[in-house]
């Protein structure tokens, strides 16, 4: 697992986390910044009742894969502290999956990062979803949106905002 | 060479196996040609991966191109592209 420094935080876990609880922790000497992000299971998609979600992922890649991510944001933001909860396992419409957050000294770089953040774990950690529904159950497809999303973190960050 | 091979997802679904060793011959040196070589075993190889596509691919649990040259002893995977956040 790559090496994440005191304050910075990757969990992956099958239980339901406290969004709160990990914002308040963020609280760093410095910052003057705090943005999360907190993605939630739909009941709707694509028209269909969702009954549950399966996640299923890759254990040690997705810790691996997720803490690169927030290295790499760490660099390019300059933050000053971030942190990316991911559950897994059988989630119901409006459970919490995922957390991702980061401090900065000033609002530009965290609003941004989050965003980094969100659009690299979409298409780069390895955690695969299922729909399960009254119809039977389906593997949800990747959305060239996600990938294309990516494109926006091409070139290089404006580090004086 | 001897690698491990996983499968996840709609993948490893279609193939009913999550896991195997593989020992592939000295002709197979890439990723892409490792998946080849998998699929030419026929069934359930051949079918679930024609379900599969696009197919991405790890090694050593960092993602990798189909051009990434495989190394003895390594874990690799195959899976659709990935859906999670």
């Amino acid at each position: 697992m790559q090496e994440i420094t005191a304050g910075w935080l990757v969990r992956v876990q099958a239980e339901d986390f406290d969004p709160g609880a990990h914002i308040a922790a963020m609280t760093t000497a410095g910052s003057g910044a705090v943005v999360s992000f907190v993605g939630i299971a739909r009941d709707l998609s694509e028209g269909r009742q969702v009954g549950s979600l399966l996640i299923e992922h890759y254990p040690g890649m997705t810790e691996r894969s997720l803490a690169d991510i927030l290295r790499q944001a760490r660099e390019r933001f300059g933050l000053l502290d971030g942190r990316i909860v991911h559950r897994y396992g059988i989630l119901r419409p409006a459970d919490r999956i995922v957390l991702a957050a980061a401090a900065s000294v000033h609002r530009e770089a965290a609003f941004d990062a989050c965003r980094f953040l969100m659009d690299y774990l979409k298409t780069r950690a390895p955690f695969w979803k299922r729909e399960e529904g009254p119809g039977g159950g389906q593997w949800v497809l990747a959305r060239d949106a996600d990938e294309a999303a990516l494109a926006r973190w091409s070139g290089e960050p404006d580090r004086t905002a | 060479m001897q690698v491990t091979v996983l499968y996840f997802a709609r993948l490893r679904e279609a193939l009913g196996l999550g896991r195997e060793q593989v020992d592939a011959p000295e002709g197979v040196r890439t990723m892409g040609q490792l998946r080849d070589w998998l699929v030419a075993r026929g069934e359930p190889w051949s079918g679930a991966f024609a379900q599969v596509a696009p197919l991405r691919m790890a090694m050593d649990q960092e993602m990798v191109g189909a051009d990434a040259l495989l190394r003895a002893g390594a874990e690799v995977a195959f899976f659709p592209p990935v859906t999670g956040g």
